[in-house]
């Protein structure tokens, strides 16, 4: 695909139409994919973590839900997108292994999702679809042009959202 | 906090004792495969290295192959976590010597029986190579019971990466080729040790300076 952008694992990047970004086989991570329908300019950040505040190095925004929804709103203002027509849509958070000892570390996908909802609604930015949970990884393309992410997966069928 | 420098260069020699580290490992695991599988194994390991985390889904191919990846953590004096890959293939035609079962060429579904053998696979593997680390560190490691993943590396990656890549960027990989009846076969063993562990382990093997 030479007019995709590739989002890999804790990065953001933002694109213009017809550029779409991409992100390749999200596990318990969560793909924000924020877009200015008008300005039709899109934003993706392939999130990690839930939360900054919990590891010792959290320079790379990147990484996590509360620090990179943020950024990347700001990345996208920035670029020209008006903040009130941004919206929002996310794919991921799956919980990949399956373990007998229900720790709390392995229900990362589904904290990645609530810190992703949760950072939205602190920037004020409407969750108009999502994809999440269940034990499958998801690739996406988030097409610029329409607003569109195509989620692709193994055994679990395609999906536009 | 430690600082271990990112990429993570090892001398020659901690590379060398943990590359023997390696070696003795797949040579415990292809010892106790022969005897599961009733049949010759051998194993080797063609490439013992630190990678940066960052590095490691375009090492097995890119973010979207398909792989069957078995994951357990460790606890311990040095924490951390190990996660086995084999490539699709690879993990059928292992199925397949194990079980005598014809799983067919397209088939993503491996039935409770070849998902538990491939478990199974992955316990070997992973218990090998930690009875080897065991050995040259006088460290206790203490596994979990491994789980498995039939999904893309990136997805897979993703999810292993959260409990280690909070504080820490790199792996240690390795690298086992494995030949049996004429069949070959590839895994890709990475063991993740968290920050501190990594320079526990290096101490105790008397490399690290």
């Amino acid at each position: 695909m030479n007019n995709c952008i590739n989002v890999e694992i804790a990065e953001m990047k933002i694109a213009r139409a017809p550029i779409n970004l991409i992100s390749i086989g999200i596990g318990s991570c969560v793909g924000v994919c924020l877009y200015d329908p008008v300005a039709r300019l899109g934003g993706l950040a392939h999130i990690l973590l839930p939360d900054s505040r919990q590891s010792r190095n959290p320079e790379n925004k990147a990484k996590f839900a509360d620090t990179a929804i943020p950024a990347l709103l700001a990345d996208m203002v920035a670029a020209g997108a008006i903040k009130s027509r941004i919206v929002a849509k996310i794919a991921g958070g799956a919980q990949m292994f399956a373990f007998a000892q229900a720790l709390d570390y392995m229900r990362i996908g589904e904290r990645n999702v609530e810190a992703a909802i949760e950072a939205l609604r602190k920037a004020g930015i409407p969750l108009i679809a999502r994809d999440t949970g269940s034990n499958y990884g998801r690739s996406i393309r988030f097409s610029t042009l329409t607003g569109k992410v195509y989620i692709k997966t193994i055994a679990h069928g395609e999906k536009v959202i | 906090m430690i600082e271990l420098g990112y990429p993570l260069s090892l001398t020659g020699v901690q590379l060398d004792a943990l590359r023997e580290v390696g070696n003795i490992g797949a040579g415990n695991a292809a010892t106790a495969l022969s005897q599961m599988l009733n049949m010759r194994v051998e194993m080797s390991v063609p490439e013992v290295q630190m990678l940066p985390i960052s590095r490691v889904a375009a090492t097995v191919g890119g973010a979207d192959t398909y792989v069957a990846g078995i994951y357990l953590q460790i606890t311990g004096s040095a924490p951390g976590s190990i996660l086995f890959l084999l490539p699709l293939a690879d993990a059928r035609r292992l199925v397949r010597a194990l079980l005598k079962e014809n799983l067919r060429d397209d088939s993503i579904c491996f039935g409770e029986l070849g998902c538990s053998a491939l478990v199974e696979l992955g316990n070997i593997m992973t218990g090998s190579f930690l009875n080897a680390l065991g050995m040259f560190t006088s460290l206790k490691y203490i596994p979990t019971v491994p789980s498995l993943c039939l999904d893309m590396v990136g997805a897979i990656l993703g999810s292993v990466l959260h409990s280690h890549g909070v504080d820490s960027d790199t792996v240690f990989f390795i690298k086992t080729d494995f030949r049996y009846q004429g069949d070959c076969g590839v895994g890709y063993l990475f063991f993740l040790p968290e920050a501190e562990a990594l320079v526990e382990i290096l101490n105790s093997l008397g490399v690290f300076k």
